[in-house]
């Protein structure tokens, strides 16, 4: 995809290119993400991790620590002053470990002092006595009743079944699988950073972090400090990438908690290993399958047992679990089904969010499925899934109706309509062979395959949570400032937001307020969701705004206001000749407004996983082609071919940076991107060893956007974050597959998979 | 801390004089830290996402690597130095106009990283700029916008060299 044009535009309104007004500042590097904060008298703060998964904490003793100059704090559970424990959904992780830790990283301590490197020498002082036990590392052993919970939680984080239709339905066709994902990290380039300034009388303070959610962070974690939550005012620092690692709480309490202990700034940031620590991660999965299906491969039933590894806490695993067990069917009609799903905690890292949240994983399963009904029934992969495709009106699993618009088949049809890459020379550059850089395959081990991956996501929060943004517009003398506390996290709302201004208020000078907790909430930057939400909360702002000025204009002209209308940059009469811009109309007023976006209601599931509990859902289809060195077991993925399902492209250019963004993140779980953990312990928690697609692994993407407006999304749009990198994952083993005939059934596919 | 040094750093040709440091700093850490130029950014310490990237003495490296007392006598270009007017080299508005700034947090390394590579080799090839970006990491923009940054910056300067 190379044909985005960003020159020919004229007015930056919705469904143009407009491009990011932070641009220039990340370009010349003056951008402020919070690991650039600093503050006058700042200190630095760290955080002791265990280096067990599972161990009795018998006793910490801080004395040596205290003794190095330039340490001026050191905090553990005892200088908690408020509720101990944190988390998303559930309550359970505690601020600082006391007598237990549960996960390799756990946080037991932290230190304030005068330079990184002290903080490194004072974590190295502190001597915790252990009492080390085995760690519940299995998760198939969380199951077991008589295994002794890690957690006065228990080990059982959540089980959900989805019983629908005839039970003991079958068919000509039954093909089953058991697919495993290991643990995907979301390795965002800025880790965790934060500067906290406490108030003077030491009853506040202020935190300027990287953050997915200010509000959530915001109560998590006035209850830890104890405060009033107006006294926990949080700004977002600019932020790194996210992808769903900064849902949850890592250093924010820490960070505030020094700086209320030591009446100083503190500055916090992670490095790269701790980061691999500090946050959540991707759920490893263990799916089994079975699909019954008609002669035509028309699926007739699918059952499935889907195991969930949420590690030490709880995080969002509930929520995950949820979208992996309602997904089981894919984008496919299916009237019956039997899935019995369990999220467990085990000493493993703490697993929750990442684009895709939990369809990722069903999503492997399924379409990995699909090709064994496709070669049962004798037809093609294409063949199979426009057979089954799901449309508007259809019910899921959970007997939910998809309102959404569903164009499945249309995405299958334009993506194998997209142009096949050219055959591989008979003299390659090594570059582009697999191992690229490393120069090693051999041209006539090369075999190229072709494969198919087709996803369903919901959109937004699930089960009967009361989503909702807030946005204030204010317009005066010509200028719209907007205030949200939406997290821009690179995905672009700071670009679309002043899109929406302009286009429903005729005004080009737009001003974004910064992002914090002085507004309403803006939930979440997660779950496909803040162009639906948060630019449903700017718009409602906008048009309340807009209503406002036309009954200011119709005053002043003695017309009608329900008459006028926005034409480009004035207000017009649509009856007659009145033409005034809106910069003119309003010199000297100052109109203001506030608006509350709510999605429509949602469901909880019944005791059968019956309920309307999803809002929206997206689309997408990926055809990838790879070629595999099948010696060496090196792949490179050529091309990915994709139709996505967008309701209406609002910024063309930012919807081709989530399509190919996504795409190489899910290239990256299908061949290379795994946290190794061994017994609990993580083997590579470094740059080094959890490898990231590079430039030189990046695949062609094109791409062709489907464009029918959701009747239901405020601006027709749905969220195009995550469903680009759900079933590419899928196409690009399937790929592999047919490049190879291994019959793999875990990602990443490592060289061994293939080549042994 | 302790064990003090007094040097002098020669950076976007101006000398900056570094007071009180440990002598273990790295150069990424004392441009950002000390010297309030923190364009270079750390997402790695270990040389492998390149959001470090700076030139010395006409090679890109990763500052992370390098320690800054070492750097003594070098000629130290930062993405600061690159438009110290506050106008944008072509590179930069390349980046701006293709969409291939998410996040930002690896744009500055690979602003360097690029202008680097265009310094020394003025039609680089799909490969050639593919293999030369290929040390600095971007997790948000699956680099297809990049290339496409890069293939303006290059097919605008051929035509003004035409």
């Amino acid at each position: 995809m190379s044909s985005v044009s960003t020159s020919t535009r004229q007015r930056d309104v919705l469904g143009t290119s407009a491009l990011r007004p932070d641009g220039g500042a990340k370009v010349q590097g003056s951008f402020a993400f919070s690991s650039d904060l600093w503050a006058e008298n700042m200190l630095w703060g760290a955080t002791l991790r265990s280096p067990h998964p599972y161990a009795r904490i018998i006793s910490i003793d801080t004395t040596a620590a205290w003794k190095i100059a330039g340490v001026e704090t050191i905090i553990t559970h005892e200088d908690v002053p408020g509720q101990l424990t944190y988390g998303l959904i559930s309550s359970d992780q505690p601020v600082f470990a006391k007598d237990f830790v549960r996960y390799m990283g756990e946080p037991i301590a932290a230190v304030a002092a005068d330079h990184p490197e002290t903080c490194r020498r004072a974590l190295a002082a502190i001597v915790v006595e252990y009492e080390v036990l085995t760690p519940l590392a299995d998760g198939e052993r969380a199951l077991d009743p008589t295994v002794a919970p890690i957690h006065p939680d228990g080990n059982v984080i959540r089980e959900l079944q989805i019983i629908r239709g005839d039970q003991s339905a079958t068919g000509p066709i039954v093909v089953e699988g058991t697919y495993e994902l290991g643990i995907q990290d979301q390795a965002f380039l800025g880790t965790e950073a934060a500067l906290a300034l406490p108030d003077h009388d030491g009853k506040g303070v202020d935190v300027y972090v990287a953050t997915q959610w200010l509000h959530e962070d915001q109560k998590q974690m006035a209850a830890c400090l104890n405060l009033p939550v107006d006294k926990v005012r949080l700004t977002l620092g600019g932020v790194g990438g996210a992808f769903g690692a900064r849902e949850d709480i890592s250093l924010q309490v820490h960070c505030a908690l020094l700086a209320l202990r030591t009446s100083r700034p503190i500055k916090m940031q992670y490095g790269r290993e701790e980061s691999f620590f500090g946050h959540v991660h991707r759920h490893p999965a263990k799916i089994w399958m079975r699909h019954h299906a008609d002669a035509d491969g028309r699926i007739i039933r699918v059952e499935s047992r889907m195991l969930l590894d949420g590690g030490a806490y709880a995080s969002t695993s509930s929520a995950v679990l949820t979208n992996a067990a309602t997904h089981a069917q894919g984008p496919y009609k299916c009237d019956n089904a039997t899935v019995y799903s369990y999220a467990v905690r085990t000493n493993n890292p703490p697993c929750g969010a990442m684009r895709g949240f939990g369809v990722v994983q069903a999503c492997f399963a399924h379409e990995s499925q699909m090709d064994k009904i496709a070669a049962a029934a004798r037809i093609s992969p294409v063949e199979v899934r426009l057979r089954n495709a799901m449309e508007t009106g259809d019910l899921l699993i959970t007997g939910q109706p998809v309102e959404s618009v569903a164009p499945v088949a249309r995405c299958i049809r334009e993506t194998a309509a997209l142009p096949m890459p050219d055959e591989l020379s008979p003299t390659p550059d090594p570059l582009e062979l697999p191992g690229g850089s490393g120069r090693t395959a051999d041209r006539q081990h090369i075999k190229r395959g072709i494969g198919w991956g087709v996803s369903i996501k919901n959109i937004m929060y699930s089960e009967g949570f009361d989503d909702y943004s807030t946005a204030r517009v204010t317009l005066q003398d010509g200028v719209v400032t907007l205030k949200f506390a939406t997290s821009e996290v690179g995905q672009g709302f700071v670009t679309l937001a002043p899109q929406i201004a302009r286009t429903v208020l005729g005004v080009d000078q737009i001003l974004i307020d910064p992002m914090d907790t002085s507004i309403g909430s803006a939930g979440s930057t997660s779950a496909s969701r803040q162009t639906w939400m948060s630019g449903g909360a700017v718009d409602g702002a906008c048009r309340l705004v807009r209503e406002r000025l036309f009954e200011r204009v119709g005053q002043q002209h003695n017309i009608d206001p329900l008459r006028l209308a926005i034409d480009r940059t004035d207000v017009v009469d649509t009856m007659g000749d009145l033409r005034i811009s809106v910069a003119e109309a309003t010199l000297g007023q100052r109109f203001e407004e506030t608006f509350e976006y709510h999605h429509r209601p949602t469901e909880d599931l019944d005791e059968n996983g019956q309920g309307n509990c999803h809002v929206a859902f997206a689309f997408v289809a990926h055809r990838a082609v790879v070629d595999v060195d099948t010696e060496l077991g090196l792949v490179k993925v050529v091309q990915v071919a994709t139709a996505q399902d967008i309701g209406r492209a609002l910024n063309p250019l930012s919807v081709v940076g989530q399509i190919e963004g996504g795409i190489a993140q899910g290239l990256g779980l299908a061949v290379m991107e795994e946290i190794i953990v061994d017994n609990g312990r993580v083997q590579n928690p470094s740059f080094t060893d959890y490898l990231l697609p590079t430039a030189l692994d990046a695949p062609v993407v094109v791409a062709s956007f489907v464009e029918e407006p959701d009747p239901q999304a405020p601006l027709g749009a749905k969220g195009v974050g995550e469903p680009p990198c759900i079933s590419v994952t899928p196409a690009i083993v399937a790929a592999i597959r047919d490049a190879t005939g291994k019959d793999l059934s875990r990602v990443p596919v490592r060289p061994y998979d293939i080549c042994l | 801390m302790s064990e003090h040094e007094i040097y002098t750093l020669r950076i976007n040709g101006d000398e900056h004089h570094v007071k009180d440091a440990w002598i273990g700093e790295s150069l990424l850490y004392v441009l950002r830290e000390r010297l309030g130029l923190p364009g270079a950014k750390g997402a790695c310490e270990q040389g492998e996402c390149g959001s470090c990237t700076v030139v010395l003495d006409g090679d890109a490296v990763c500052s992370c690597l390098v320690l800054a007392a070492s750097a003594v006598g070098s000629e130290i270009a930062t993405v600061e130095g690159l438009s110290p007017d506050g106008s944008l080299t072509d590179v930069q508005q390349a980046f701006i106009d293709e969409g291939a700034v998410q996040c930002g947090f690896c744009t500055p390394g690979l602003i360097m990283a690029v202008h680097h590579l265009l310094d020394h080799n003025t039609t680089p090839t799909e490969l050639e700029v593919k293999e030369a970006l290929s040390g600095n990491i971007c997790r948000c923009t699956g680099y297809g916008r990049i290339f496409a940054a890069v293939d303006k910056v290059v097919s605008v300067r051929l035509g003004a060299s035409q």
